[in-house]
């Protein structure tokens, strides 16, 4: 599935992947679709509970290497 | 769906117990929620541009003392240092402090200054007590720029309707 943006937050610890993907999926449009790479091991949870709560459509979940990435498609 | 609101108080102000409140209060702003925080007594110096918060072993017995560098066996050692050491050898707390600090940065956590620009950024209101800003001598001007000022009334009305309510 392709992506129209993509942040890396490998290295950050929480509360910095979910604060920083907020910020990010902010200035895209809705229906677009932003991919999220994290390496903390809680992002898995935490992820897609942000994007559950604030109405974004979680796409797809991998794990890679010791990597995470999410595709996330932002709500209205 | 109507915003959910956090109301939170901040009142430690060593460096251990400034993490939670900006922690949870990004995260919450970053979830779309409306967050307060209220910082009184030791929290207000968390307000001020520089912040000097340190930890304090002596006062946390369950504190791992564990070294932020060196192979990964040397730094799984849970150092036993008796509080009777830890509380009276002068620069303990100092020395605590930036092991503490060099720890967080390796594992990839924010400064407690990145936090709160994050915060502020987000939206978050940052409210100083003013009772306790005359007891311990604080003005307005002591505080960076985006901190409001308010009583204990005044947080209580948005608490009293909030969805989350944290005491720190």
């Amino acid at each position: 599935m392709s992506h129209n943006d993509e942040i890396d937050c490998s290295g950050m610890s929480c509360p910095l992947p979910v604060v920083k993907s907020k910020m990010k999926i902010d200035t895209m449009n809705p229906g677009e679709v932003l991919k999220i790479i994290t390496t903390d091991p809680g992002s898995c949870k935490d992820i897609p509970a942000w994007a559950n709560r604030v109405g974004h459509e979680m796409i797809e979940e991998a794990e890679e290497n010791g990597k995470y990435y999410f595709l996330v498609k932002r709500g209205e | 769906m109507a915003k959910k609101t956090m109301a939170i108080i901040a009142a430690q102000g060593s460096l251990d117990w400034a993490y939670p409140p900006f922690i949870l209060a990004s995260t919450a702003a970053a979830m779309d929620m409306e967050v307060k925080i209220f910082f009184t007594f030791y929290g207000l110096p968390l307000l001020k541009p520089k912040i000097t918060a340190k930890v304090t072993p002596a006062a946390n017995p369950a504190m791992p003392m564990k070294m932020p560098f060196g192979p990964k066996a040397f730094q799984a050692i849970d150092w036993p240092i008796p509080h009777a050491v830890s509380g009276v050898v002068p620069g303990f707390d100092s020395m605590a402090t930036s092991l503490m600090k060099k720890q967080f940065k390796n594992k990839g956590v924010a400064t407690i200054t990145e936090l709160r620009e994050m915060c502020l950024a987000l939206g978050v209101e940052l409210i100083a007590c003013q009772m306790t800003m005359d007891v311990f001598g604080f003005e307005e001007k002591d505080f960076v720029e985006g901190v409001t000022f308010a009583g204990a009334a005044a947080f209580l009305d948005f608490a009293a309707d909030a969805d989350i309510q944290l005491f720190m």
